[in-house]
């Protein structure tokens, strides 16, 4: 491999010094971003731009200048509303019904995924034997596609599932978990913290590892409780670690959508319907497709989750500014 | 070193793609299959390419969603395939190819009469499509669970009413979990709706709130709130998600099953010995209509085709009615044409079971209101469906009453029509 | 079995078992019932027939009905076990069933004519049996090495162009003081908000006019440039030393040089975990693919999988059996690579 690419990366050296002679060392810094820039402005940046134009028309035809011109409107629709806090007084009822199921399953979603995998990450952390096999079992689940896991977790959760005849045999008699909304609500945050887990618990592991083991040594001399090591050694230790895995795991939880959607369907009813459901029935698989509405809204999505990383930022502004 | 030639090759076959290099006439068909539908579509082709030397035609089999969620963004793009087996019939019509100048039209009128009219759309009045699958719903029954009961099956011409209280009889003395179900469809309470007075294409367009239509939803309601329908199949499931019940019929677990013709094969192969099913029809309602809902699926070819007659050419082939016959017997589907099903379809391989009900099926079609024929050809029907569909779930799980939720698909369909007008 | 005792008992090198050791021990087992039996499972049913998917309740092994021939019938009939009635604690081989009443016959003495049996009374004689056609059936159907091959090139090229292209831009964002920094890492990092499904017509019609429709490359390029990449890797080369930089300069190594002979050494670990979320990502893609690719011979392995999702019916058995393949290659590549991920992260983590 390497004996490809090194005579590769040196002819490329020839014309790279030239260019830096030309630039200077510090605008030369354009030359390495402007492949990955250019890649980003065009699959990137100026899909949105035309999502921006499609959020200002109407209609279900597909090319923008087939359709019309209507300003703001999708947007006064999508948040006209008698009283926000009850989606069955708003004119677009399962944009809102769709925004605080999200918001519910961002809280309690994050809050496991978090914990879970920050509990994980500390034992799989601890002197254990086969630690690799551990550590490949809890990142399993994240290799697999979304359709498959939903697969899975149908077949074990559905009424004539391997839970419930679990269940019949034990005696405790089945029951018919993807029909009760709470039931259902719950599972979903289960499944997507079960596909995920293995992810952070890896960046924490790892966040973990790079602890100095002398501190540890240090305390176990001052016979500190394990209680107390963790909260006052591993918890700052970890901090910046932590930030990380939450901010992650905040925005993909907001974008939560393929394995819920091949799970429950948004089910039932709209109990499990998140907002990048909706706004994929509204622009893709519903009928008209309305394109303007979906564009609105994603770009109200967008717009908060922005907000939501801006603070996270400055929050966390010193890795930011390196 | 092989590797280095793969990926040479490899990417020679990505260029050539992105020129758009093709051979001569090669017709593109892009298909999605229940069964083995592409597959003999495929083989007969063969044929066809034999008697016409310089026009090559390639299957390309995708996923359903494909053809339901990207085939018209592609169509829009100008990027469409030329053939294409679609179900949105009359959705699809302003990129349709009109097949008039290419073929006997007569023979079209004589062969497919009213299939013709539902990949018609507005002033696009031509010959568009040739309805290769043509499905109706009906019920199945477990008949074993009958005899076990010892209730005798309702008579023809039993209501839905009926229906359910002999399905309630069997599953209690049966300890069967399920008496019915209903394929969790706005195509398939369609039929139902009918039944109960629906109109559906009402004096002041297309509704999903007369008083019909609402005596259905209410009667559908209240069959899940007392346990006769399974509530999994519509509770179970959000948005206008699919869902049908075979899984819990073919375990025997379900008295009556409302679905529809293209179940006859799954049944045949997967109850096999496990119990005797029969194919009932749709009971009627009482409006007086017992109808079910006609569909299916149909071949078309697209405008931006660079060789319309020979696209022309492999609709036509695929039309003959030896050829037809041959399809509908291999892919055990009713035929939409009439000269074929007035002989009647010998059905390759098919059990008598299957025989059975696909005559079954067959028999019922001539109950079908003009209401559901109506519906299946209108182009704006998929909004219809899926309106439905998430509506009446809500109404179903509790989060909205019978009235809100009528009250929605209303304002549902109003918005949907302003939007397509 | 001591040995095995030993194993798990073994804790933190002190040979006792406390309570924390026992707990940390009943987690890990919990977690791998949790998490591998899933998919244990699903490799186990992909061996099964559609009828034994669909059945209830579930087995976990794959079982058919045995059957047998009889003299004088032409196809072989299968083996009931009588479980009451007059022919208690025989296997007889079924004739056929009409109703609720089954014609039995005697395998071992077919001359002794047909009795009959309620259907109550009979239970199937089954045994496990791997239904290998799920697996031989998909290289009959079709192309399978295509498809593969498919998204093997996607996969390798796009995992390729991606660590390139991002590992030069996260450099340009660690290690250079230039104006508009700032504003171009927010916009990077702003790319991650948008989620795929919202700008996959506008990047349709995008990557249309640029004539990738149906062509590989639409599939490689638009998902090149990753902004989780650039994030990564730059948060990654901060913590390398400047000192270092400075030092190649002086000795008037260009800039691409100490870019390739410098900081890509140097975040190796780092480049490690975005190759293996590369590869994972675009081997499992599957909207965008299924947009862009219509035709046959462009298929990857996740649409040929999905086409098995019809209108009305998804054919169970066949998609299994397709997903197990597809699992395949990735489990083995992460495998492979998961001993740089948790040196990777570790170094990330490490400031």
């Amino acid at each position: 491999m390497l004996t490809i690419i090194s005579p590769i990366m040196r002819i490329i050296e020839i014309p790279m010094l030239a260019l830096q002679r030309v630039l200077g060392i510090h605008r030369f810094a354009w030359v390495f971003l402007l492949p990955n820039l250019i890649l980003l402005c065009l699959f990137a940046f100026l899909p949105v731009i035309l999502n921006v134009a499609y959020s200002m028309t109407s209609g279900d035809n597909i090319l923008l200048e087939d359709r019309p011109y209507v300003g703001t409107d999708n947007f006064t629709r999508l948040t006209e509303c008698s009283n926000h806090f009850d989606p069955n007084s708003c004119s677009e009822d399962k944009f809102w019904r769709a925004i605080w199921n999200t918001l519910w399953f961002v809280t309690l979603q994050v809050g496991f995924m978090v914990g879970f995998s920050l509990l994980t990450a500390l034992i799989l952390n601890r002197e254990i034997r086969a630690r690799g096999f551990f550590r490949s079992v809890f990142f399993f689940p994240v290799l697999l596609s979304p359709v498959v896991i939903a697969l899975i977790w149908k077949w074990i959760l559905q009424r004539d599932g391997v839970l419930n005849a679990f269940l019949d045999w034990t005696g405790v008699g089945g029951f018919n978990w993807l029909v009760d909304a709470e039931w259902a609500f719950a599972w979903t945050v289960f499944l997507t913290v079960w596909a995920h887990m293995g992810f952070y618990t890896l960046i924490l592991l790892a966040g973990l590892q790079a602890i100095p083991r002398d501190v540890y040594e240090a305390a176990l001399m001052d016979r500190a409780r394990p209680w107390r090591i963790f909260w006052r050694i591993t918890l700052p230790l970890l901090a910046p670690t932590m930030l990380v895995v939450l901010v992650l795991a905040l925005i993909r939880s907001v974008q939560t959508f393929d394995e819920v959607f091949a799970f429950t369907g948004g089910g039932p009813g709209t109990a499990t319907t998140f907002i990048i459901q909706y706004i994929y029935e509204r622009g893709f698989a519903g009928a008209p497709r309305l394109f303007g509405m979906a564009s609105a809204a994603s770009l109200m999505v967008a717009g908060v989750l922005v907000v939501l990383t801006l603070v996270q930022l400055w929050v966390n502004r010193r890795n930011v500014d390196g | 070193m092989k590797q280095k030639i793969l990926s040479v090759t490899a990417m020679a076959a990505g260029f050539a793609a992105m020129a758009g290099i093709a051979s001569a006439q090669e017709v593109r068909f892009m298909c999605s299959s229940d069964g083995n539908e592409c597959e003999v579509y495929e083989d007969v082709l063969r044929r066809f390419e034999a008697d016409n030397p310089g026009i090559t035609v390639a299957i390309d089999v995708v996923p359903y969603q494909a053809i339901l969620e990207n085939l018209p963004v592609q169509l829009a793009a100008g990027t469409g395939p030329d053939i294409a087996k679609v179900t949105d019939l009359g959705g699809l019509n302003k990129y349709y190819l009109d097949l008039t100048p290419y073929i006997d039209t007569a023979y079209w009128d004589e062969s497919f009469g009213a299939t013709l009219d539902w990949y018609r759309a507005g002033d696009r009045q031509g010959y568009y499509g040739m309805h290769s699958q043509l499905t109706i719903t009906g019920a199945f029954i477990n008949a074993t669970l009958f005899e076990q009961a010892g209730v005798d099956v309702p008579a023809k011409g039993a209501s839905w009413d009926d229906w359910a209280a002999a399905s309630r009889a069997v599953a209690e003395a049966t300890d069967t979990p399920f008496p019915m179900a209903i394929d969790r469809s706005g195509h398939r309470v369609a039929g139902p709706a009918i039944s109960y007075g629906a109109a559906l294409n009402g004096p002041d367009g297309p509704t999903l709130s007369d008083a019909g239509f609402t005596a259905f939803v209410q009667q559908f309601v209240d069959w899940h709130n007392d346990g006769t329908i399974a509530r999994d199949v519509w509770a179970g499931q959000g948005g206008a998600t699919y869902q049908d019940a075979a899984q819990e019929f073919i375990n025997g677990e379900l008295v009556f099953y409302y679905s529809g013709s293209w179940q006859v094969n799954r049944m045949v192969e997967q109850v096999g010995d496990l119990f005797d099913w029969r194919v009932v029809g749709s009971p009627c309602g009482p409006a007086g209509a017992c109808s079910g809902m006609p569909g299916g699926a149909g071949i078309v070819g697209f405008e931006q085709t660079a060789h319309p007659e020979a696209v022309a050419a492999v609709i036509d082939f695929l039309a003959q009615k030896d050829i037809y016959a041959e399809v509908a017997a291999r892919t055990s589907n009713l035929p939409a044409h009439l000269g074929i099903a007035e002989a009647g379809v010998e059905y390759e391989g098919a059990s008598t079971g299957a025989q059975a009900a696909l005559n079954a099926f067959a028999g019922d079609l001539p109950n079908v209101a003009p209401a559901a024929f109506w519906y299946q050809g209108y182009a704006g029907n998929r909004a219809m469906f899926g309106i439905t569909v998430e509506r009446v779930s809500q109404a179903i799980v509790g989060e909205l009453t019978v009235e809100e939720a009528i009250a929605r698909m209303a304002d549902d369909l109003a918005a949907a029509m302003a939007e397509t007008s | 079995m001591n040995r095995v005792w030993q194993f798990i008992t073994a804790t933190r090198g002190q040979g006792r078992m406390d309570w924390t050791d026992w707990v940390t021990y009943g987690y890990l087992f919990l977690g791998v019932f949790l998490m591998f039996f899933p998919v244990i499972w699903l490799v186990l049913s992909s061996f099964k027939t559609e009828a034994d998917i669909q059945r209830y309740p579930p087995t976990f092994l794959p079982y058919q009905q045995e059957r047998v021939m009889v003299d004088g019938y032409d196809e072989p009939l299968p083996l009931y076990r009588i479980t009451g009635g007059a022919y208690e604690g025989q296997v007889l081989a079924q004739v056929r069933r009409v109703g609720l009443q089954a014609q039995m016959v005697d395998p071992e003495n077919p001359a002794g004519g047909r009795v009959r049996v309620d259907t109550d009374q009979r239970e199937p004689v089954e045994r496990v049996s791997l239904a290998v056609e799920n697996y031989t059936g998909l290289f009959e159907r079709f192309n399978f090495l295509r498809f593969f091959w498919n998204s093997t090139f996607i996969t390798v090229t796009s995992t390729l162009l991606t660590l390139l292209v991002n590992s030069m831009a996260a450099f340009a964002l660690s290690k250079y003081q230039f104006r508009g920094r700032t504003v171009v890492l927010l916009l990077v990092i702003g790319t991650l908000m948008i989620p795929q499904t919202v700008v996959l017509v506008p990047l349709f019609l995008i990557v249309t006019q640029m004539g990738m429709f149906n062509s590989l490359w639409g599939v490689i390029i638009p998902g090149a440039a990753t902004p989780t990449g650039v994030f990564l890797l730059r948060q990654y080369m901060i913590t390398i030393p400047d000192e270092i930089l400075d030092a190649a300069r002086m000795d008037k190594a260009s800039e691409w040089k100490i870019f390739w002979r410098i900081i890509v050494p140097l975040s190796a670990p780092a480049i490690a975990v975005l190759a293996i979320l590369a590869i994972m990502w675009r081997w499992n893609d599957f909207l965008w693919p299924l947009i862009v690719l219509t035709r046959t011979e462009n298929l990857t392995l996740q649409l040929a999988l999905n086409s098995f999702q019809g209108e009305m019916s998804t054919e169970w058995s066949s998609l299994l059996a397709m997903t197990v393949l597809t699992l395949l290659p990735i489990a083995m590549v992460f495998m492979f690579l998961q001993k740089y991920i948790a040196t990777g992260i570790a170094s990330t983590g490490g400031k």
